[in-house]
């Protein structure tokens, strides 16, 4: 447990201490305030609903670019054989890991928060959904960093990790907007696999256990089969 | 304290340590030589639960590694090969995470950093990036992190490799240091330095034992043969070769050099017996200006070539 902890805040301080995270951080904040606002006063209305609606389709982006290098530069480096070396387990190197890219996300929202501030100043916010839209989103930034974390763990070339993550995580966003011509019933079944369903559901303020468990679930079999991958390569 | 049974590797189709046997004992220096793609990176490798053997065991102490890894890996502190330490960290900051994951107490953490940085040398780069540090730095950087908990076994994957003169010799005295207390296994394709720093020497070749033992116990199994370097002051080299030839021991006289009156020759010769008194006897009655004579004993690096020659 505490060599987790250190490999996480090994892995969280690495983000800060490069430009990797204020580069990212400001992208994210200069596409989200861009894309929002620009339609948010046209609308007049006091809510972030079109800020969360960005988020799935930003995240997809966004969080492989944040995640590609944590395998791949060790497995690149070479580094990943003095890890594995230490007294660690696979296990806390992936959870350290994982864990420190689902907070890098999380510290990538904190700043808009100051939107919804801003916005209850302007109309009545509804709290509620607000609340809920951010729930949703660390569980969304908690689930594609776990997909980032497959994709950089099975390369050693941080270009195909960003580009494999970023395409699972699209097709998680997308999976029921390219099929729309499939007949309803098995829209509605690929529907309930897409990330974007369960955001939304969330993000409306209600808080439902199947849409919890299913960002949980993917955390979780994404971060089984890191563990596979990573076995066997040994 | 530490015992290999039966270590075997294979990657894919391509077998990289063949059946591999060997002890280690508490306290020694063991060499492990070999050419290029001999195994004994991978060999390393499995000792330090980097690699899981195709089969075989490792035993360190009573642990196995196959089910007590995390024990092992406390007891061994690792230098891979060209010490790949994270390039975007401060050396400080990379020995303190290296301390915090090998679990020393908050209150020796920055005593024990200062110790290591004045053993190793690396005082004056505690604050420069690592990706900024010249490879003998690097190289004692990740020596430093190799015996951050005071491990009780060292292995060290081609310590001196890439480094100059100076750096070599400044390792080698740290290892020699360090290696009167610890376990140390050490790989190396420099038979001088394995002849320096080892008590016991595997040589190792495409993946299997090919010798093992003491330096000198190797020297002194690996054969009869031997050169004898002489040096006289002569203008006929054929009028030398002809009378050394009557001497039963000598199979060759082999011309070296022959400049401004002296000729240089190898005396090739076979048997247990010491030739030197019957050599010096035919040299004595010829009246020959004798300026060198020297036997040449039998370096480690002809036993390795022997043993390790293609074919």
């Amino acid at each position: 447990m505490t060599n987790t902890l250190n490999i996480f805040r090994k892995e969280l301080k690495g983000y800060f201490i490069s430009p990797i995270a204020y580069i990212v951080i400001s992208i994210f904040l200069i596409l989200t305030g861009w894309f929002f606002f620009s339609t948010f006063f046209l609308y007049g209305q006091a809510e972030m609903r079109g800020f969360f609606s960005l988020l799935p389709i930003i995240f997809s982006f966004i969080i492989p670019a944040v995640t590609m290098r944590l395998f791949s530069e060790e497995f690149n480096t070479g580094s990943y054989e003095l890890l594995l070396t230490l007294p660690v387990s696979s296990l806390n190197i992936i959870l350290g890991k994982f864990l420190a890219a689902a907070a890098f996300a999380a510290i990538m929202l904190l700043p808009t928060i100051f939107y919804a501030i801003f916005i209850s100043f302007l109309g009545d916010l509804d709290w509620g959904p607000v609340i809920g839209g951010y729930i949703g989103a660390v569980l969304m930034g908690a689930a594609f960093s776990a997909i980032g974390l497959f994709a950089s763990s099975i390369t050693r070339n941080q270009i195909i990790a960003f580009i494999a993550g970023m395409s699972l995580c699209f097709l998680l966003t997308l999976v029921d907007k390219i099929l729309f011509f499939l007949p309803e019933s098995a829209l509605n079944f690929f529907q309930f696999l897409g990330a974007d369903f369960h955001f939304k559901n969330i993000s409306k303020g209600v808080i439902d256990s199947r849409d919890l468990l299913y960002f949980i679930s993917i955390c979780f079999v994404m971060l089984y089969s890191t563990n596979l991958v990573i076995q066997e390569k040994s | 304290m530490i015992k290999i049974e039966n270590l075997t590797k294979y990657y894919g189709k391509t077998c990289a340590v063949d059946e591999i046997s060997f002890e280690i004992r508490k306290g020694e220096v063991l060499g492990l030589l070999g050419p290029n793609g001999a195994g004994k990176t991978t060999t390393m490798r499995m000792l330090t639960c980097f690699l899981q053997p195709s089969s075989g065991d490792i035993k360190v102490k009573d642990f196995s590694i196959e089910e007590n890894a995390l024990e092992i890996k406390k007891l061994i502190g690792y230098l891979p090969e060209s010490a790949p330490l994270y390039p975007d960290m401060i050396v400080y900051d990379y020995l303190r995470f290296i301390a915090d994951v090998r679990g020393l107490d908050k209150g020796s953490i920055a005593s024990q950093i200062k110790a290591l940085a004045g053993t190793c040398g690396i005082n004056e780069v505690m604050h420069k990036s690592i990706n900024e540090l010249s490879k003998g730095y690097k190289q004692r950087v990740g020596l430093a992190h190799a015996m951050m908990n005071d491990p009780e076994i060292l292995v060290l994957d081609e310590p001196t490799s890439g480094l100059d003169p100076n750096q070599i010799v400044e390792i080698r005295d740290i290892i020699k240091k360090i290696g009167k207390e610890k376990t140390i296994i050490l790989s190396t394709h420099i038979l001088s330095e394995a002849e320096a720093t080892c008590d016991r020497i595997v040589i190792i070749n495409k993946g299997r034992i090919v010798a093992a033992g003491a330096t000198d116990e190797l020297k002194r199994e690996a054969g009869s043969d031997y050169i004898m370097q002489v040096s006289v002051k002569h203008n006929n080299f054929e009028e030398i070769s002809n009378s050394l030839r009557n001497v039963t021991e000598v199979n060759d006289v082999i011309l070296v050099n022959d400049e401004n009156g002296t000729i240089d020759f190898h005396l090739a010769c076979s048997g247990k017996k010491d030739v030197r008194p019957e050599i010096y006897e035919v040299i004595k009655n010829n009246n020959w200006i004798l300026l060198e004579f020297h036997m040449e004993s039998r370096t480690l690096e002809t036993i390795f070539r022997e043993l390790t020659r293609e074919g």
